[in-house]
């Protein structure tokens, strides 16, 4: 994935993060789109590209909420650069580790972004494991979905190319 | 060449990138002098882009509305037209005890509440980030809107404006684990402080468990906190749990449907409790 697909990704994410927040902002189960799409780039191109994505994607995200702005950036470095190692060392392409992958990547996520709000005393999150999983379980289904298109989609839109030649 | 051995030291990178974030972090928690300019300048470009995406998915609405989506239109006419009825009869009724309201007031020589000066705003994105339960609006400072200025609904509060740009603001709802405002539960007039847990969801601190409080009662704002209006409607007690503590435990449910803003109303005057507070602090000066 080159860097302006990376960058066109989060940018799409982002915007689509905002245009759907809208409708589902009273909900507890409330899906981190950008979070989604880092855990992909990670997983496709290596750590690198995933904690440097991370930051920045992280660091839009701060600015765009009421958040500080670094924290979510530290939180999705690191998780893009952890995932970008464990993409490196084992086979995550069947749907199962790619599932416990996402899940993972929220709950650390969360753990990183709460902790450290807890820990400089700036916001408090009174009993946040109900909305952590569903949101674990949210990403995994939409990453697993995205994962499963994007892959799908060359390889259509080669099979159609193909059968339209032949049919010539 | 450079960009291959960064990439290299992977390492070095990752501690860089953390080192940069914790610097960034305590620049901001060290000093707290409003809006940072990289927050304000970050939001004001991307509330451009939201207000693209958000023109493009109306006008996708608003032809599937126009088009596909008309057949309880007819049902609908008939409830509205009988709602509208109802709502004329009880007008009449309104507007008598309104009369005899301010008949009353004349007679105690009360001061009458100024109207509230407001602007109305779209909706026309969510918060980026999950944890957050923000909105931004198509209007800004370049329409008269500054920090803190109360939004509202015409079923209630929704919340207060963080941060405005020139052309956008990003409000923060009432429901974000941030939020408070001054209420009282109007049947009886106990005070407390609505907060937001994060969930749809409100959560009434520091009423006495003395207090006469019941489920179905209506909260309103109280105005004490100089930002929301004095007698807007928060919501209505869900539960109430009274333990061995001083307070009791009371879970709100918002009167504004948050996932269904499409329009709000931003006050650009100050709040009445305000106003009188700040009369008030006058007098007493005057008296010292």
């Amino acid at each position: 994935m080159k860097p302006a697909g990376v960058f066109v990704a989060i940018a799409l994410a982002l915007a689509l993060q905002t245009s759907l927040a809208r409708f589902v902002v009273g909900g507890t189960a409330a899906l981190d789109l950008v979070l989604v799409v880092l855990v992909y780039v990670a997983l496709t191109t290596g750590p690198v590209t995933g904690m440097l994505a991370g930051s920045v994607a992280g660091i839009v995200q701060d600015a765009l909420s009421s958040g500080t702005l670094g924290i979510g950036g530290l939180a999705k470095a690191i998780v893009g650069f952890a995932a970008g190692v464990i993409g490196q060392q084992f086979i995550v392409t069947a749907a199962f580790p790619r599932f416990v992958m996402f899940v993972a990547a929220t709950i650390v996520h969360a753990a990183l972004f709460m902790g450290l709000y807890v820990l400089l005393g700036l916001r408090e999150f009174p009993s946040p494991w109900a909305a952590i999983l569903s949101q674990a379980v949210g990403n995994a289904v939409v990453g697993i979905i995205a994962f499963t298109l994007v892959e799908a989609l060359p390889g259509a839109i080669e099979r159609r190319r193909f059968s339209k030649r032949a049919k010539r | 060449m450079a960009i291959v051995d960064i990439r290299q030291r992977t390492g070095y990178l990752f501690l860089a990138v953390i080192v940069g974030h914790v610097i960034l972090i305590s620049t901001q928690v060290n000093t707290k002098r409003g809006v940072p300019l990289l927050e304000a300048v970050v939001f004001g470009l991307f509330a451009e882009v939201q207000r693209a995406s958000n023109s493009v998915a109306g006008d996708v609405r608003q032809w599937w509305q126009d088009y596909f989506a008309l057949q309880q239109v007819r049902s609908e006419n008939t409830e509205l037209k009988q709602e509208v009825a109802q709502l004329r009869v009880r007008l009449q009724q309104e507007r008598g005890q309104a009369q005899q309201s301010q008949t009353l007031q004349r007679l105690l020589s009360l001061k009458t509440s100024t109207m509230l000066s407001t602007t109305a705003a779209s909706v026309i994105a969510g918060g980026a980030s999950p944890e957050f339960r923000t909105i931004t609006i198509d209007k800004g400072t370049g329409d008269g809107l500054r920090p803190d200025m109360a939004v509202i609904a015409p079923a209630g509060v929704v919340g207060r404006i963080i941060i405005p740009s020139a052309r956008a603001s990003k409000v923060q709802l009432l429901i974000d684990r941030n939020a408070a405002a001054g209420a009282l539960i109007e049947r009886t007039r106990a005070q407390g402080v609505v907060v937001g847990t994060g969930a749809d969801r409100l959560r009434m601190d520091y009423v006495p468990s003395s207090a006469d409080v019941k489920a179905g009662d209506t909260v309103v704002t109280s105005g004490i906190d100089g930002i929301y209006p004095k007698g807007f409607v928060v919501g209505q007690i869900e539960s109430v749990q009274r333990g061995a503590g001083e307070y009791s435990a009371i879970i709100i449910r918002p009167a504004v449907d948050f996932s269904a803003l499409e329009s709000v109303l931003v006050v650009l005057s100050l709040p009445a409790a305000a106003a009188e507070a700040a009369g008030a602090t006058s007098a007493n000066q005057d008296r010292e």
